[in-house]
């Protein structure tokens, strides 16, 4: 496939439109309290159980800096390849709103945590580079709940000054596919580095995304939208595909686009204005009088350093270079925390005399597979990498065969089981003694002497209905490699 | 003892110690004459029920180790009360009882002394003559229909006209001392960090600090030691080594070089002023202290400068009262419209104007020539002060430009008004400790005071200067008791 191809463009008659995106990716630090309280911040708690007097903006309240969530932040920009800086100012992002009970968001605006750095997506085209423009730490407003009285809107503080990592990439992005391997390597990073828990469905993870169209090979940008707050991968690509096709009709019609703040609406898969240039807030941002700036030594840094795990790309160029694995397999393996653990770990208990790519084809191909169905999570699995490592040696040695395997596997599913155990119980051994195969093929044979016959003058095809039979006379438990053999020899 | 009011901080808690006075005897003095006086309006919350069931509490089982034993004590209505009413002076927190302690007023309760209520002060700190309160204004003590000044008018008030033996106020621009000015105490404003700011309503973050008032300078350095600490919950607290402010008191300054700014001799400061000053320089080298001119050539931005700063902080410090969690609430339509009218009615006009004018400069587009220069010019003023501190161990000058003035008088002319807080903004702007004693009376026989400002952290020089003044002034405050009848 030649590059060219994989390239999104939009085509209106003539002209090929290219579609330029950046992101706003909101990710909430993972900590057991918030940014500048210590309320907890489990989700899903009874509405307003998780709220201080600070989170709710009592008279006289102070917010006082989360050291935790400084250096989750930190990791974070560090595992982004970014800037860290030592010197960072919290701001006071001010507008009225009854889920904001300070009337200002407390946030970073001029000097962030983090500068600029960069992330690699893998795409089929080769491997594509993502700018980052900052990273930098804010708190998270409350809920308005509007849904649950015709007259009152219901106010949720548990979420109020929870704490958000605003990661603002560079406009380098190119098409809803490659938003969708941003999105996953940025929440791939995170979750290697334990500083976000990437889940979307619990709103630990959202973007903003802005989204603006130009001539294929113009340099200039063209006038971006703004769609706020979107909250799955999913959800993102159908908004940009939208929005992208909208300018581009704009465009051909001769009209201009209004630069504007939009959402989109899930239902009718369409963005909508919410506000336009001029409706834009003034947020009067100021340095928070209330906080110091934010000042970290490099040592401070360099700690945070040393604790850094080995992130996905250096994974996957291990496990490429240790485990001979080809590229495609790597990315499969590294993507996820878990499963690449998982499938250490069972490297680790295959001792010895191990074949790596029987056990890559086996958690890609079989496990992978009863996870979906069941709709678990690798670090639910049902089996524990221990027994799987059991049950890949049990193939390698020709204890059992491939297809063997995959009976005793469904059998592991209920209460990881040993799968040796299995083997032994269920007297699932693979007959591997010459002897006794000659003896059942010799029987075969003698059953069958017109098609032993026909086989010799030239049916060769026959050879395999004498392995059926010899496997279906063994239960299916004879080495198919043996069978072959004695075969040859015999017929 | 029949004047047990009219003692002094110091003498209450020696005679308690020894059991001349128990705290019942002292509380009940100071209810009564609290009492008598509420045509001086001080008091906007009093709790005397509780206080002197407290003060009988104490007598049963009382621990005399304590810096305050038995103490009772009213306090600005800025720090937050536990389940006692807490308004910042304001409607808009009329109904407001906090669930916690500030930590100033912690620290004082945990030195034994004992709530008596909560004092008038203009709203939320906004003012210089306790006009601007919701609750009404505040009688001075020295003169009926005189200001007692403010922000923390009440607290003056209350302290001069003893029904309080001493108490805590917050200056942001010169609530503490020019009040203490006006009504013939000591109020000394602390460097910023000294005293946390945690459970203190807020007024202007970068400014804000909660001091002590009271009768004398020994009173003063009492309470600050007891007030003054660190506290993590306040990430502008500073953790330095704080002195034994009165155990180390002196009144021996000699060779302590004393700077005299020229700036702050301002066009039409009245002469009586100036001689003051004069005098006072007399009595910085009676003690044996050598005075130094000195230049602290931003001053005259000073004022503008504040009057950018504070209100933008003010401004957005403020948001949270909406009428959404707390407080007052006006019905509305709609949410912005329940905003607009909450706002509107809750807050008073000095508010409102401090907000818009705060809002104004924060605006996008006004930011860089108002906030951000203000900010700049707020470090060269601090640069003024770092630059005459090479020379000088502490600064002398008037705490005001006048004495104090009729109730009404400046109520139309806010710039008149904020005028009065010439010589004391430059100290909040620099986060520098400043004390003002009473050190004479104008013609009309108003007290007037002079201001020492110190280096940062150094309060205990500046508490040595004024004792030492303070004897060689000899001032005696003329309380006439004109409200009681």
């Amino acid at each position: 496939m030649s590059k060219k191809n994989l390239e999104y463009l939009i085509n209106r008659k003539d002209n090929q439109y290219e579609v330029v995106i950046g992101l706003e990716v909101h990710a909430q630090v993972l900590s057991e309290s918030k940014l500048f309280s210590s309320s907890a911040t489990k989700f899903g708690a009874e509405p307003n159980t998780q709220v201080s007097l600070v989170d709710a903006a009592f008279p006289g309240m102070l917010p006082v800096i989360n050291e935790f969530c400084v250096k989750q932040a930190i990791k974070t920009g560090i595992g982004l390849n970014a800037k860290i800086n030592k010197r960072s100012v919290f701001d006071r992002k001010n507008y009225f709103y009854a889920d904001l009970p300070q009337g200002y968001q407390i946030s970073q605006f001029k000097d962030p945590i983090v500068g600029e750095g960069k992330v690699i997506l893998d795409m089929p085209s080769g491997q594509k580079e993502v700018g980052i423009e900052r990273l930098h730490l804010e708190q998270d407003a409350g809920k308005s709940i509007h849904d649950l009285d015709p007259q009152n809107t219901f106010v949720d503080l548990n979420r109020s000054g929870v704490a958000l990592m605003e990661i603002v990439s560079k406009p380098d992005l190119r098409s809803p596919d490659e938003v969708n391997a941003y999105i996953k390597k940025l929440r791939s990073i995170m979750r290697y580095l334990g500083t976000c828990d990437g889940n979307m469905q619990e709103g630990s993870l959202r973007a903003d995304v802005n989204v603006s169209v130009r001539l294929k090979g113009s340099k200039e940008f063209g006038i971006r939208c703004e769609i706020k707050n979107v909250n799955s991968i999913k959800f993102m690509q159908m908004a940009i595909e939208y929005e992208a096709n909208r300018q581009v009709d704009l465009i051909e019609e001769g009209k201009i686009i209004d630069q504007e703040t939009r959402l989109f609406d899930t239902k009718k898969n369409e963005t909508r204005s919410m506000r336009s240039k001029e409706d834009a807030h003034d947020y009067r941002y100021f340095p928070d009088p209330d906080l110091l700036p934010l000042e970290v030594s490099e040592k401070f840094i360099e700690e945070l350093k040393n604790d850094i795990p080995e992130l996905p790309d250096d994974k996957k160029k291990r496990f490429i270079e240790e485990f001979k694995l080809s590229p495609y397999e790597a990315n499969i393996l590294v993507s996820d925390i878990d499963t690449a653990k998982y499938f250490e770990e069972v490297v680790a208990k295959m001792g010895k005399n191990k074949d790596i790519k029987l056990a890559v084809n086996w958690i890609t191909g079989e496990l992978f597979a009863v996870l979906n169905s069941k709709g678990l999570e690798i670090s639910q699995s049902p089996v524990s990498a221990k027994n799987f490592a059991i049950l890949i040696n049990l193939i390698k040695n020709g204890t059992i065969s491939g297809k063997i395997a995959k009976t005793v596997f469904e059998l592991m599913i209920d209460g990881d089981k040993d799968p040796q155990k299995i083997v032994e119980e269920k007297g699932l051994k693979q007959q591997s003694d010459p002897k006794a195969l000659e003896a059942l093929i010799d029987k075969i044979i003698n059953d069958n002497r017109e098609k032993a016959i026909e086989y010799k003058q030239g049916k060769e095809k026959l050879f395999g209905f004498f392995v059926g039979q010899a496997m279906k006379a063994s239960g299916g438990k004879a080495n198919p490699q043996l069978i072959n053999e004695i075969l040859k020899k015999k017929l | 003892m029949s004047d047990i009011t009219k003692q002094s901080l110091t003498e209450l808690v020696e005679n308690i110690k020894n059991k001349k006075l128990s705290s019942t005897d002292v509380t009940k003095a100071f209810i009564d004459r609290s009492e008598k006086s509420m045509e001086l309006n001080a008091y906007i919350t009093n709790d005397f029920t509780s206080a002197l069931d407290k003060a009988k509490k104490f007598d049963q089982k009382p621990n005399l180790d304590l810096k305050l034993p038995g103490i009772p004590m009213a306090v600005k209505d800025l720090f937050c009360t536990k389940n006692i009413k807490t308004t910042a002076g304001s409607k808009i927190l009329n109904n407001f009882v906090p669930t916690y302690e500030s930590t100033v007023t912690e620290n004082i309760w945990n030195e034994g002394a004992i709530l008596l209520g909560k004092l008038n002060c203009d709203e939320f700190a906004m003012g210089s003559s306790n006009e601007t309160s919701f609750f009404g204004n505040v009688q001075s003590p020295i003169d009926k229909n005189l200001v007692p000044g403010g922000s923390s008018g009440g607290s003056a008030s209350a302290v001069a006209g003893q029904l309080t033996p001493v108490t805590i106020g917050t200056d942001t621009g010169g609530s503490i001392r020019q009040p203490a000015s006006f009504t013939g105490i000591v109020g000394l404003k602390p460097t910023y960090g000294s005293c946390s700011r945690y459970g203190i309503v807020a007024f202007a973050s970068s400014l804000d600090q909660a001091g002590p008032m009271a009768q004398n300078v020994k009173d003063c350095a009492l309470l600050h030691e007891v007030i003054s600490s660190y506290d993590p919950k306040d990430s502008t607290s500073i953790d330095f080594k704080r002195n034994h402010y009165s155990k180390e008191l002196t009144n021996n300054i000699k060779g302590k070089k004393i700077g005299i700014p020229k700036e702050y001799r301002v066009d039409g400061m009245p002469k009586e002023i100036e001689d003051l000053w004069q005098k006072g320089i007399q009595y910085i080298k009676d003690c044996g202290a050598q005075i130094i001119d000195i230049s602290l050539p931003n001053t005259s931005y000073a004022l503008p400068t504040y009057y950018i700063v504070a209100p933008a902080e003010a401004s957005s410090n403020l948001a949270r009262y909406d009428g959404v969690k707390y407080g007052f609430r006006a019905k509305g339509e709609n949410l912005i419209d329940m905003y607009e009218k909450t706002r509107s009615e809750g807050f008073g006009a000095e508010v409102q104007r401090r907000i818009m004018i705060g809002t104004y400069v924060l605006s996008s587009g006004y930011y860089d020539a108002y906030y951000l220069k203000a900010q700049k010019v707020r470090k060269l003023i601090k640069n003024d002060f770092d630059d005459a501190y090479k020379n000088v161990d502490a600064i002398l000058t008037p705490s005001t430009p006048s004495s104090a003035f009729k109730i009404g008088e400046k109520t139309n002319d806010p710039v008149s008004m904020y005028l009065n807080d010439i010589f004391t903004v430059p100290v909040n702007l620099a986060g520098l400790p400043g004390i003002s004693i009473p050190a004479g009376h104008d013609s009309k026989g108003y007290p007037l005071g002079l201001q020492i400002i110190g280096k940062a952290f150094d309060e205990q020089n500046i508490l040595n200067i004024a004792y030492a003044m303070e004897e060689k002034i000899n001032f005696k405050n003329k309380i006439t008791d004109w409200w009681i009848k």
